[in-house]
């Protein structure tokens, strides 16, 4: 069960924003002796007062032989001496690189910090646009249900059209079927006519007839000559 | 504050012995107390935007100085 009126993720968190890191360390005088010593001592004994209890110090332990002088003293003093040297003529030049390849680390991060804020504000940008363009919903459903109205309409009328050509098919069928009847009775009528009308010329009268003819000829031709 | 809660540099040099019956001596506390005074060291002179050669000297001042206590039987010949 979640419970929904319980928030989330309220309290600032303590990583974000992570504190930036002290510019310079703690105060060091001569590179071995913190500057809180120094502090402490100056109420009682002023200014002078630490390098008086080193010179003392040193004294009380060289006299003493707490500290024996033999070869690795001399060791030590020259080591010392050339790291001084090296540290007091490079050490500006070392600290100059070292803060530059901090500088390209800072920038690099910067760069990919702003590169997905930008990314994340077009991508606002376009999220917006899409919730303007939701407005136009009411027209895209408008023109699809056009469409629709349209498609069916042609639909109806397409086949209405081959309904009309089929029944006119069969319509036409049956009429040449009646022209073709009737033709064929008509051919075979003339035909028994014509038969008929042969069959009863008889000989005699087919006599009859070529002399009638053979007259006519040369009465035709008589005229005929007479023309020319 | 009370005894328990203060740091080593807030106690006065009489309290001493009172102080250190109240801290934690096992070995986890031991280990914990380390813990913290390295990483007060660490925080106060190396973790720095521009650190430099007091925050690793020191480092090599104290360890010379122990070596030098360890190895004093045989310096002293």
């Amino acid at each position: 069960v979640l419970h929904s009126t319980r928030s989330l993720h309220t309290a600032q968190q303590h990583w974000a924003p992570v504190p930036p890191l002290p510019e310079k360390g703690g105060e060091v005088r001569h590179g071995l002796i913190p500057e809180e010593f120094f502090q402490f001592l100056y109420p009682k004994t002023g200014v002078t007062g630490p390098y008086m209890l080193g010179t003392g110090l040193l004294l009380y332990l060289l006299s003493k032989e707490i500290y024996v002088i033999n070869h690795e003293t001399v060791a030590a003093a020259t080591i010392l001496s050339v790291i001084i040297y090296c540290i007091k003529k490079y050490g500006a030049d070392v600290a100059a690189f070292a803060d530059k390849l901090n500088e390209e680390k800072v920038a690099t991060a910067l760069t990919v910090k702003n590169e997905a804020i930008k990314y994340l504000e077009t991508a606002i940008e376009e999220e917006k646009k899409e919730q303007w363009r939701v407005e136009g919903r009411s027209y895209l459903f408008d023109a699809k249900r056009n469409n629709v109205a349209m498609l069916l309409e042609a639909n109806y009328r397409e086949r209405l059209l081959r309904v009309y050509n089929e029944v006119k098919k069969r319509l036409d069928y049956q009429v040449a079927l009646q022209t073709l009847k009737r033709q064929k009775e008509q051919d075979h009528m003339i035909q028994w006519v014509e038969r008929n009308v042969v069959q009863s010329i008889t000989p005699q009268q087919q006599k009859e007839s070529i002399a009638k003819c053979i007259l006519d000829l040369k009465a035709l031709s008589k005229s005929a000559q007479a023309a020319v | 504050g009370s005894l328990s809660q203060r740091r080593l540099m807030d106690v006065r040099l009489g309290e001493l012995p009172a102080w250190l019956a109240t801290c934690n001596l096992s070995p986890q506390g031991l280990l914990g107390g380390v813990q913290r005074a390295w990483s007060s060291y660490y925080e106060k002179y190396i973790n720095v935007r521009r650190g430099g050669a007091p925050g690793l000297s020191m480092l090599l001042a104290g360890y010379c100085l122990l070596s030098y206590g360890w190895n004093y039987q045989h310096i002293s010949k």
